[in-house]
């Protein structure tokens, strides 16, 4: 009779870990749950299909070059070794490498941050600033060489002939582009001197453009303080970066001309308001010398004609006072009155004609002070008397049911006395 | 307002607002002569603005780290080779 082997725990275990340790290189299919990422950077879920469940440990130096996130019930295919935990009895897949299934995993690693960047507010229409229309310093952010340099100064020369571009060559696709797409974009934040920026390259595959749909591209878009254009691959090409730019410009050409505009075009635009800002005064200035006119002539005449009135009032005053009664007696103190008339008239007259010369005076020299381009009043209006046109320069001169013209500055209109 | 510091498109809107309010004719004789001799000197501004900049196309020399380390003209159909 054979006495049974008896084996300590440790030496079973030690047993079914050679025969697990079998599974060497293996792949397997299943979907994730109970996902647990570790503050040490390890990583512990489970795979599971239908029927049966495996335990799997992702350790930190094999997962920190991962380039989607791990979420519960996520299809992914993973390689690994199959071994067993002494400690707990348990066997697991000890995972080296892992992949989406169904999608390709930039497109995942696409989809997961642009959501997760959306989510934070990278996207936001509300920051997207608006672009200058004229800008100093243009900075263009891409390769040296190939065509989309080229198109992008051919554009921006063909707009604006006397243009400030700088370019800050970077490689825009391969290892390390990303990084260098970021540092030139932090670089012209710090220089200063731009007030906007180009950052793009030519089409390509997905795996090309990846360099603008990395993290580290679209955080320094989103910290740039001046306006950024993006213009990454074709119209059909959208990327993070485009997502996170002031605005997106569907081809490098379409981007040099979002940043400035046509030179031409702004002459045209300054001219036009030169001839509205001259026309509505020129128009007006025939209205204003009109005034000018009046109270050259009109004016003054008027002001000499009230004070003859008076002087007339007196006189006959004069006339029917005890003086004519007494003409011996009194004929020298009218004398002496009407020399006083005189002198005061002479007075008056004298200071009425300064002021109006002093009017004509500030008159002319608000037209003059506006020449050549000609000045214009506002808020005068000029009455005529219909049908002789005659300019009417006191209330007095109308009765009722008088038919008038009122010129204003910009029209005229006819009118009938109340 | 400081000619140095205003930038051209707040220059372009100052002048259009002046020009809606000139063609709305309903201001002073005073404040129409200001708002005309304003809106000449943005119309100076502007034009000047135009012509300020001076013709540059550079490219950002760098070191072997990425450093960079000046400025030279780029010139749009120079070897792309020797860019690199």
């Amino acid at each position: 009779m054979q006495t049974p082997k008896i084996l300590t725990v440790s030496e079973i275990t030690k047993q079914i870990k050679g025969l697990i340790q079998q599974f060497e290189g293996v792949w397997i299919e299943g979907e994730v749950s109970n996902f647990v990422p570790h503050s040490s950077g390890h990583m512990y879920f489970s795979l599971k299909d239908e029927k049966s469940v495996i335990r799997a440990a992702f350790f930190k130096n094999a997962n920190q070059h991962l380039k989607f996130k791990i979420q519960d019930g996520m299809k992914v295919v993973v390689h690994g070794n199959v071994d067993l935990y002494e400690k707990s009895g348990q066997y697991q897949v000890i995972v080296d490498n892992m992949e989406p299934k169904g999608l390709g995993m930039l497109q995942l690693r696409f989809e997961q941050l642009k959501e997760q960047l959306k989510k934070e507010g990278l996207f936001d229409q509300a920051r997207k600033r608006k672009l200058p229309i004229l800008p100093k310093k243009i900075g263009v952010i891409t390769s040296p060489t190939g065509a989309v340099i080229r198109d992008i100064l051919n554009v921006l020369q063909r707009r604006f002939p006397n243009i400030h571009v700088v370019l800050n060559p970077v490689k825009v696709q391969g290892d390390g582009a990303a990084e260098e797409v970021a540092e030139a974009i932090k670089y012209m934040n710090e220089d200063g001197s731009f007030d906007v920026l180009i950052v793009g390259r030519g089409g390509g595959s997905l795996e090309d453009l990846w360099a603008f749909n990395e993290e580290v591209v679209a955080r320094a878009i989103f910290s740039s303080k001046i306006p950024v254009v993006s213009a990454v691959g074709h119209e059909i090409d959208f990327t993070i970066a485009d997502f996170v730019a002031d605005l997106r410009a569907p081809t490098p050409s379409a981007a040099a001309e979002l940043v400035i505009a046509n030179k031409t075009d702004l002459i045209e635009k300054i001219r036009a308001y030169e001839v509205r800002l001259t026309n509505d005064l020129t128009n007006k200035y025939q209205t204003y010398k009109e005034k000018l006119d009046w109270i050259r002539k009109s004016g003054l005449a008027m002001g000499l004609k009230r004070t003859l009135e008076i002087f007339k009032e007196r006189i006959s005053n004069a006339a029917k006072s005890p003086a004519f009664l007494r003409p011996k007696e009194k004929i020298s103190q009218l004398k002496q009155e009407v020399d006083e008339y005189e002198s005061k008239l002479a007075i008056t007259i004298g200071h009425f004609l300064e002021n109006r010369r002093n009017e004509i005076k500030v008159l002319q020299g608000k037209v003059e002070s506006l020449n050549p381009l000609k000045i214009l009043e506002r808020g005068y209006s000029v009455t005529l008397k219909l049908p002789e046109k005659k300019i009417i320069k006191s209330a007095s001169e109308l009765k009722k049911n008088d038919e008038i013209e009122v010129k204003f500055a910009n029209g005229t209109i006819n009118a009938m006395i109340k | 307002m400081s000619d140095k510091e205003m930038k051209f498109e707040v220059a372009l809107t100052k002048l259009e607002e002046i020009v809606d309010k000139l063609e709305s004719g309903d201001i002073g004789l005073d404040d129409s002569l200001k708002h005309y001799e304003d809106g000449m000197k943005l119309l100076k501004f502007c034009t000047a603005k135009l012509d300020e900049v001076e013709k540059k196309i550079e490219i950002l020399v760098k070191d072997k780290g990425g450093k960079v380390t000046g400025t030279k003209t780029f010139k749009n159909d120079e070897d792309s080779d020797k860019l690199l």
